[in-house]
């Protein structure tokens, strides 16, 4: 259903520009058959796609937003300084504001400084597909929580259903906000909700997320959960990991070393 | 029927003018909105329901609080409120109309609000409210309309409508019930996350619509030949009296169980309400301000002389949909976001094209009413000579 309904999109993509006589300017459509033809490899597919971040390792490189920078110049994720209009897909927070039920008063230093990568969970029960009106974000078999900014209506209720504070709206129009628009990614209009795909585009391509890929340090491993020979599981199996607010019952699919 | 809104006095149209202007410069800045987007409210990241959807809240109240004069007349045979019973209808169509209209002026893509119709997803609660807000809508204008026509014909009311003015009863509890699960069934929100959400809005609902039919017919009784008669608005007054207790009962069970339990994420939403929360204060005043105005309320009414007498009464009205107006269309909302999930603490307040967009809505709404009013007083032949 979800390749159906991609193509069907781009169907629609291409449809509405031949009705608006080819004037739009819509980087993404036109780019997306290049990008296909130098396809990289063959598209990377998984069954329960999850993150695993090692917070030990990040950590040894303070201030480094490589994944970040990665992330937001590949999706076109407006740069915008007013903190409270800010568009964001993948950023730091506070240890303690991340995980509000870790948080004491003797917290190791550095644990007690540090920021931590956010960006969405990709839960396995999501409480923001639930309560979309229009389908817009759903839940793709293999995990992978997906927008559809064509269908969006901008009511912002995914936002206020989502306990991470993952989700961004477009308060206003995104685009003067990109420094260098990047033509195989669409970009957004204003009124509609974004956040972190897992890279879908990427792994279509046979490419790893574009955090992934950006991190010098391997501090970001993607992987399927249920491929029992996968280094997600061999990580977790390992070693200690931690989710965000794991009571709720949203099942987070993104795993923190610590 | 619609031409006998076309005649009128100089105060008809002094007012009727009036409603235009505000509805023009609403009209006006929700263009404004359109063009830009919705950067131009106070909303942000953190908090991104505010002003409108807290409107919207407060209004499904008004609208399901008709049934406070409906089920009195058609299940207790209570025989005095037949004469107010289409005012109630009026009100509620007026107030679901506004209702939608804080929907779609809350949107982001307002052009893509049929989505909701073309991928129906009856998971989210919203399709649920869409139903019940429509449905209900629906029942009032039939209502309302087939009363109209037979009381201008001099008979009675055909005997199928009965079953729809049933029909009426429970959808109204629907509509603020489904509303409150909007917000009463998300993890992400402690402070909506409270099984008592629809109940208290219930209660504050027909604490406040009631007060406001109170009102509106001391207005009617003032500007046209219209009295609904005294005993009928004591009648309402008792309505008002346990409706506003029983909120202020569901309320003080929320800070129990928030405070006894010490859990500070349900704690720290009270704390940004009535003390402030890291230096941001600014619903305090309100908060208190309704706290102050619902018990000066309760006082005036639990004392039969004072409630019997139209003075106090009316003051006692205009608290209580004051103080129900702050909790719901100020504190309830906008508090259910600060602070953040992530723990951020943001100031919101409404700019001035929110605002005025707001008082272009309420504009609509009232003269809604006033049309409505109008065409109903002028076929009882009781409109100021």
């Amino acid at each position: 259903m979800a390749v159906k309904r991609r193509e069907f999109c781009k169907l629609a993509g291409v449809s509405a520009l031949a009705l608006a006589g080819g004037s739009a300017s819509a980087p993404g459509a036109a780019a997306e058959a290049n990008e296909t033809d130098k396809l990289i490899g063959e598209p990377i597919v998984g069954n329960r796609w999850a993150m695993v971040v090692d917070l030990q390792a990040c950590r040894k490189e303070e201030g480094c937003r490589d994944c970040i920078v990665a992330c937001h110049s590949t999706h076109n994720v407006p740069a915008i300084d007013e903190p409270k209009e800010e568009v964001k897909w993948i950023w730091k927070e506070h240890f303690a504001e991340a995980f509000p039920n870790q948080q004491h008063e003797y917290l190791a230093h550095d644990l007690q400084h540090e920021e931590v990568l956010v960006f969405c969970n990709h839960c396995d029960s999501p409480p923001c597909t639930r309560v979309c009106p229009t389908q817009a974000t759903w839940k793709r078999d293999d995990g992978i929580v997906m927008m559809d900014w064509h269908r969006c209506i901008g009511c912002r209720y995914c936002v206020a259903a989502c306990p991470y504070g993952s989700r961004s709206f477009n308060w206003r129009d995104p685009r003067p906000y990109i420094d260098e628009i990047n033509a195989d990614f669409p970009t957004r209009s204003r009124g509609v909700v974004e956040k972190c795909t897992f890279c879908d585009e990427r792994l279509a391509q046979g490419r790893m997320p574009a955090c992934v890929e950006a991190c010098k340090d391997k501090c970001l491993v993607f992987g399927d959960l249920e491929d029992p020979g996968s280094e997600v599981r061999r990580l977790l199996e390992k070693r200690h990991a931690v989710r965000r607010k794991p009571g709720l019952g949203t099942q987070p699919e993104v795993y923190y070393l610590v | 029927m619609i031409e006998k809104a076309l005649t009128g006095g100089r105060g008809y149209w002094t007012w009727i003018t009036f409603l235009l202007a505000m509805i023009a410069a609403g009209a006006y800045c929700y263009l404004l909105q359109l063009n830009n987007g919705l950067t131009v409210t106070g909303l942000s990241r953190d908090v991104t329901w505010g002003f409108y959807i807290a409107q919207f809240t407060f209004l499904v109240g008004v609208a399901a609080s008709a049934v406070m004069v409906v089920m009195p007349y058609y299940l207790h045979n209570f025989k005095v409120f037949g004469r107010i019973t289409i005012l109630g209808e009026f009100l509620a169509i007026s107030a679901v109309a506004m209702c939608m209209m804080f929907i779609l002026a809350d949107l982001g893509q307002p052009g893509r609000a049929f989505n909701m119709i073309l991928h129906p997803s009856p998971r989210s609660i919203l399709f649920w409210d869409m139903i019940v807000l429509n449905g209900y809508l629906v029942i009032n204008v039939v209502i309302s309309r087939v009363s109209l026509t037979a009381e201008r014909r001099g008979e009675a009311p055909p005997a199928w409508t009965r079953w729809v003015i049933l029909l009426s009863i429970p959808w109204a509890i629907s509509i603020h019930t489904v509303t409150a699960f909007i917000y009463s069934g998300l993890a992400a929100r402690p402070f909506w996350m409270t099984a008592i959400l629809a109940p208290r809005f219930l209660a504050s609902a027909f604490s406040s619509g009631p007060a406001l039919l109170i009102l509106i017919c001391l207005i009617l009784r003032r500007v046209t030949k219209f009295d609904a008669g005294w005993e009928v608005i004591q009648r309402l007054a008792m309505i008002v009296t346990y409706a506003v207790l029983i909120n202020i009962f569901f309320v003080l069970m929320e800070f129990f169980t928030a405070f006894y339990s010490a859990i500070p994420e349900h704690i720290e939403h009270f704390k940004y309400l009535y003390v402030g929360l890291e230096g941001h204060g600014e619903l305090v005043p309100w908060m208190w301000l309704s706290a102050a105005l619902v018990l000066l309320a309760a006082f005036v009414l639990l004392n039969p002389h004072l409630r019997g007498r139209q003075g106090p009464l009316t003051f006692a009205c205009v608290a209580v949909v004051v103080s129900i107006w702050i909790e719901k269309g100020l504190g309830m909302i906008v508090t259910g976001f600060v602070p953040s999930p992530l723990g951020h603490v943001t100031s919101y307040s409404p700019t001035l094209p929110e605002v005025l967009i707001t008082l272009g809505i309420y504009g609509v709404g009232a003269l809604l009413i006033t049309i409505f009013y109008k065409v109903t007083l002028s076929l009882r032949g009781e409109v100021e000579a």
